[in-house]
């Protein structure tokens, strides 16, 4: 235990990310304590583009609302957006490479072909066609960023399982008459967890990053939602008269994807040093 | 050589062939959709819808468009546009040359910044310069296109005055300096990341320990050892993080009001017009294809030990 205190110190990566991870958590949580007005019901016209001041830190938008509790609420839809969409592109990888790396034959052949392809459409270039096939709002963008990026987690999943397949405690556990499931789930796939952990963290980022341009082409979430990315979209129009508009949104975007990148990184030096620095 | 080229081309075919299945599938499987949605917001009678349908062979089942769809392919058809009317072929064609040359000048720039970037950091391992460069890097690699783009804008048009915002000027190389840098800096970083990671994996190799125990320069190790073994490592990934590139082009494109694929794909979108979504998702996808094939055929001029495999 003393070991793993020590290693973890060592790693700035690691401790920053974790900080700033453990901080857009909180402000996510307690957003509605921490801002200072609701972030679209507060809509004032009268004191629209007004530069930050002590009042309104980070200034007012357009429309009169506050920034900074706009970019408070946008916390909500950045961390439901990383989370829920990397937990659903893990869970097909998970499935999909676990399986295909445990029984092999047609089945892997098809999965390593289905992944081949989707890894050779660009993310954002898919999420937009699915984004076209399904329409703009925050659960199709969910969807959408479930679907693009499982092609990483599941190749990886699968490459650990043709490694760790032929060792003992796997052969023990089929000699012990456990069904596959059993063997797949609960003895191989716990051993591969942390390049699993490590896709998860950096395909947060990028499920964020994602979103967040989404929603700036007008194509993710919809206004009066408050996204970083949407908050952005009209900012270019507004840059000679009210520059701050572009400022605040974008920072806390790469705040937040740094953080995660970072955490993303620290993981892997962590678990594994001698994984290869690409995806 | 020749047979290593062959059967790397060979391999192209089903890869494409897939990726067709794919985005047909995907833009096209809810039937009769694009007659209801065409035109964005603006609905469409319902007695009018029943003719488009009709026009677009929209009531055939999807396999049967799928066939019809490859055929075109086969003779560069892409279909007609269900706005305008006009050959898919004819909107996108004057819109390749402003993608072709915003992709090609980002990507130099991130080559010519990020490899040497990331040698220098993976030499001077655990150096000040190093820990600098590689925060660079992961900021680089976490920083939202649109808004590196916008604070740019603001840097240099609106506080310097010395570029202009936006648009294509017509070709003005000007206008190209902002939207190329915009689109780079990411790939530059992903490029300096990759490229460390690479040399000092290399770095830590036997016969790079041998060469040195063999009393040879700092310098030839590097240029004759360390680069030729890592070359191949930084081109298979610099072709495969490509299509990040590709994809910024959208957003890249849309902050800058540049005329390329990207914003007719945005465009395309927004009024649903489905036949032209498809063209630019095809392109796009096949330009990520061939750089990644011409990268795997590069191998053969760097590694000669691929020609014998």
């Amino acid at each position: 235990m003393d070991n793993w205190v020590k290693k973890i110190r060592k790693r700035t990566n690691l401790v920053a990310g974790t900080i700033v991870f453990l901080i857009i958590v909180f402000v996510a949580v307690f957003a509605p304590y921490l801002a200072p007005t609701h972030p679209w019901d507060d809509a004032d016209l009268m004191i629209s583009e007004l530069p930050p001041s002590g009042e309104y830190l980070f200034g007012t938008d357009s429309k009169g609302r506050d920034i900074l509790s706009r970019v408070i609420y946008g916390s909500r839809i950045s961390l439901s957006v990383g989370v829920i969409s990397q937990l659903i592109n893990s869970v097909i990888g998970i499935v999909f490479g676990l399986t295909a790396g445990y029984f092999g034959r047609l089945w892997d052949d098809i999965v390593v072909a289905v992944a081949n392809i989707m890894l050779s459409i660009p993310s954002l270039i898919f999420a937009l066609a699915v984004m076209a096939l399904l329409g703009p709002g925050l659960i199709n963008v969910f969807i959408a960023l479930g679907l693009t990026n499982w092609a990483y987690t599941c190749r990886i999943t699968r490459s650990q399982v043709l490694g760790t397949k032929n060792q003992n405690y796997v052969k023990a556990a089929k000699a012990m008459g456990f069904g596959r499931c059993r063997v797949m789930f609960l003895h191989i796939l716990p051993n591969i967890f942390g390049p699993i952990l490590v896709m998860a963290s950096l395909g947060m980022a990028d499920a964020i990053l994602m979103e967040a341009s989404l929603s700036f082409l007008g194509l993710g979430t919809q206004p009066p939602v408050p996204s970083w990315g949407g908050m952005l979209a009209g900012a270019r129009e507004q840059l000679f008269t009210a520059p701050w508009l572009s400022i605040f949104p974008g920072l806390a975007i790469f705040i937040t994807v740094l953080g995660l990148n970072l955490l993303g990184d620290g993981l892997r030096d962590l678990l594994d040093p001698h994984m290869s620095e690409t995806k | 050589m020749i047979s290593y080229v062959l059967r790397r081309l060979i391999q192209f075919v089903p890869t494409i062939f897939g990726v067709t299945l794919i985005v047909f599938f995907l833009l096209n499987v809810l039937p009769g959709n694009a007659a209801m949605m065409a035109g964005g917001k603006n609905r469409i009678p319902p007695a009018a819808q029943k003719l488009m349908i009709k026009k677009w062979g929209l009531d055939q089942p999807v396999y049967a468009r799928y066939f019809k769809y490859i055929k075109g392919l086969c003779t560069a058809d892409l279909g007609t546009s269900f706005i305008s009317g006009e050959r898919v072929t004819d909107v996108l064609a004057p819109r390749l040359w402003p993608t072709f040359k915003l992709a090609v000048i980002a990507l130099a720039i991130a080559c010519v910044t990020g490899i040497p970037l990331g040698f220098y950091s993976a030499l001077r391992q655990g150096t000040a310069m190093d820990t600098v460069t590689m925060i660079g890097a992961v900021s680089g690699v976490s920083m939202p296109q649109f808004w590196l783009g916008l604070l740019l804008m603001y840097f240099f048009s609106v506080y310097l005055k010395i570029l202009p915002t936006v648009g294509y000027g017509n070709g003005d190389p000007k206008f190209i300096i902002l939207p190329a840098i915009t689109l780079g800096v990411g790939y530059m970083a992903l490029l300096a990341r990759t490229t460390r990671a690479a040399v000092v994996e290399t770095l830590s190799q036997d016969y790079i320990r041998t060469a040195r125990s063999k009393g040879i320069s700092d310098l030839l190790i590097n240029r004759r050892h360390v680069l030729r073994n890592t070359l191949t490592i930084i081109l298979t990934s610099a072709g495969l993080q490509f299509g990040s590139l590709l994809g910024g082009t959208v957003v890249v494109e849309t902050l800058f009001s540049w005329p390329g694929l990207g914003t007719m794909m945005v465009n395309s979108i927004y009024y649903r017009d489905t036949p032209i979504t498809q063209g630019c998702v095809m392109i796009i996808i096949v330009g990520f294809l061939v750089i990644n094939l011409l990268v795997d055929l590069s191998y053969a001029l760097i590694d000669p030990r691929i020609k014998y495999q």
